[in-house]
């Protein structure tokens, strides 16, 4: 599947919540499921600043694709980041560099992407673009 | 006069609203108060009716403004007690009024001097203090809190001494709630002759504040925290202290001669107020004051206190339930954690639910870090508030865990 492809199939996902609450539980549940990152990258320099809860992302090149795997110390944040790296992991580096991210808006959870919510997840966001780049810049090189 | 809670209710507009479609139960008024219709009015009013400059035009609206806006000064002076309405300096809130003494003590304080603060000031108390220190190398010391939420005063004590040159502390924390002894902790300075400046900005909506009878030197709030309007504070300051200060802004008003070689300043307290100043928040400030002194700040306190002691009780029914800064001795702020749930996740489903708390470390870190704790959620509450608010809250969050759960 493609980046497009992946995040329409997780916007149909949360179409078929009607409640909050069910889809609360489900970002909690994706949280889960979350690839967790490696305790030795749990350092401060994989650490994302949002002001409230911890966030830690890595990432590395697995045949020509990036995969990430991340935490948070808050249930909800890891689930929204879950969310975002199901989308976004085990692509191309050109491929995250271009991506879109307004599904998460369409899912729903625009409030999150304030930025008064400090949250990390606009900074996770631009993290990952960081990192597709920083690849990219690589292996042109 | 009787209190009447439907009655208060009715006053604040915003109370009405819904978010997420569900009814706005408002609880981080720690963070800013709502305002009142009255509050509302005397902007609309002034914009309306006598918006002109200050201090400054020969014609009738300015002169009209410029009364109302010194009577905005008495009315404050009169309203802390100050025995001077020119001891009453005008700010854009209280983290300005700090800063404004932090930066004009820059030439009272030499190298080894001391500035004393405690831990558990909000940013705004501290920063100012930490960079004064570092431009003067001067040594910032930092009165510790015991687990409580009280300040140690045996350590208060031991850190008193000539070498201070101020002394500057939150009236009520920000996040525990404590209300701090000042008036037993002024005097103590006064022993060693240290002036006090105290950050009053969780206490002016919610205890009486007597400047004259607490002694401070300095006396700092913003009319938002109060049911004022936001971007405007107070600088009380003692006349003699004021008058030895510099000015830390320069140009408008706060001049009263200039030619290209020189300038000489105002006098107090306009030589503190550069610029136009914020008129229609002088005078919604003092509609804000009027209104708590018409409700009755013991009123307001008792009330509170009511609220605070139910929704305590109510909340340590929750298993796992840690509330943080458990003073005897506190106004209406909890803050608290339950197990190891991160305060990010309760607050997001609280939102959701209606519910306006704080989370995090309420710009107050050193103080969070103290505790080793993530942050907390924070309730404060203020007059509008309900024990069926509370019930909602407490029901709220319940099923918040249980999610989280
Ligand atoms: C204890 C304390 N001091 C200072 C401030 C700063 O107030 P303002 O942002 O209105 O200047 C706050 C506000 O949160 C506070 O709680």
């Amino acid at each position: 599947m493609t980046i497009e492809e992946k995040a329409n199939s997780l916007v149909e996902e949360f179409q078929m919540f009607d409640e909050w609450m069910d889809k609360y539980s489900y970002i909690i549940e994706l949280g889960k499921e979350m690839p967790l990152i490696d305790e030795k990258y749990k350092d401060p320099q994989h650490l994302i600043s949002g002001c409230q809860s911890r966030v830690w992302l890595y990432a590395e090149m697995k045949e020509g694709k990036i995969v990430f795997t991340a935490d948070s110390d808050a249930v909800i944040t890891k689930g929204i980041i879950s969310l975002l790296l199901r989308v976004v992991s085990n692509e191309t580096p050109k491929d995250i560099a271009n991506a879109d991210f307004s599904f998460i808006e369409e899912i729903g959870l625009k409030d999150h992407l304030s930025p008064t919510r400090a949250n990390g997840l606009v900074s996770m966001m631009k993290q990952i673009k960081l990192y597709a780049k920083a690849f990219q810049l690589k292996n042109s090189n | 006069m009787g209190f009447n809670i439907d009655k208060i209710r009715a006053d604040f507009p915003i109370l009405k609203r819904k978010v997420y479609g569900k009814q706005l139960v408002y609880f981080d008024n720690g963070a800013t108060t709502h305002k009142p219709q009255q509050v509302i009015d005397s902007i609309v009013d002034y914009y309306s009716n006598f918006n002109s400059n200050v201090h400054r035009g020969v014609h009738k609206l300015s002169v009209e403004a410029t009364t109302a806006f010194e009577d905005s000064r008495k009315y404050v002076a009169h309203f802390i007690n100050a025995e001077d309405d020119r001891e009453i300096v005008f700010t854009r809130g209280a983290t300005e009024s700090i800063n404004l003494v932090a930066n004009s003590f820059l030439s009272l304080i030499n190298k080894g001097d001391e500035v004393l603060i405690t831990s558990i000031e909000h940013h705004s108390n501290l920063v100012p203090w930490q960079q004064l220190c570092e431009k003067k190398n001067a040594k910032l010391k930092v009165v510790p809190v015991s687990d409580d939420g009280n300040l140690d005063m045996e350590f208060l004590d031991n850190m008193l001494s000539e070498k201070v040159k101020i002394f500057a502390l939150s009236h009520i924390s920000n996040v525990l709630g404590t209300i701090n002894p000042i008036k037993e902790i002024i005097a103590k300075a006064h022993k060693f002759g240290i002036p006090v400046l105290i950050d009053g900005a969780q206490a002016i909506a919610h205890l009486k504040v007597d400047v004259q009878d607490l002694d401070c030197e300095f006396y700092c709030f913003s009319a938002h925290k109060a049911y004022g309007p936001m971007g405007f504070g107070v600088l009380y300051g003692k006349k003699e202290w004021l008058t030895r200060l510099q000015p830390y802004q320069y140009g408008g008003e706060m001049i009263s001669s200039v030619s290209l070689d020189k300038t000489t300043f105002n006098e107090i307290p306009y030589k503190f107020e550069a610029g136009t100043p914020n008129v229609s928040g002088a005078l919604a400030t003092v509609a804000a004051l009027k209104y708590i002194k018409n409700i009755g700040i013991d009123n307001i306190a008792k009330y509170e206190d009511d609220l605070l002691e139910y929704a305590t009780e109510k909340l340590l029914e929750i298993d796992k339930m840690r509330i943080i800064g458990t003073s005897s001795e506190k106004t209406a702020v909890i803050s608290f954690l339950v197990g190891d749930i991160h305060p990010y996740d309760i607050g997001t489903l609280l939102d959701q639910m209606g519910v306006a708390v704080r989370t995090g470390n309420h710009c107050a870190q050193p103080l969070i870090d103290n505790y080793c704790i993530p942050g907390t959620i924070r309730a404060s509450f203020a007059v509008y508030n309900s024990k069926e608010e509370v019930d909602y809250f407490i029901e709220a969050l319940k099923k918040s865990l249980a999610m989280l759960a």
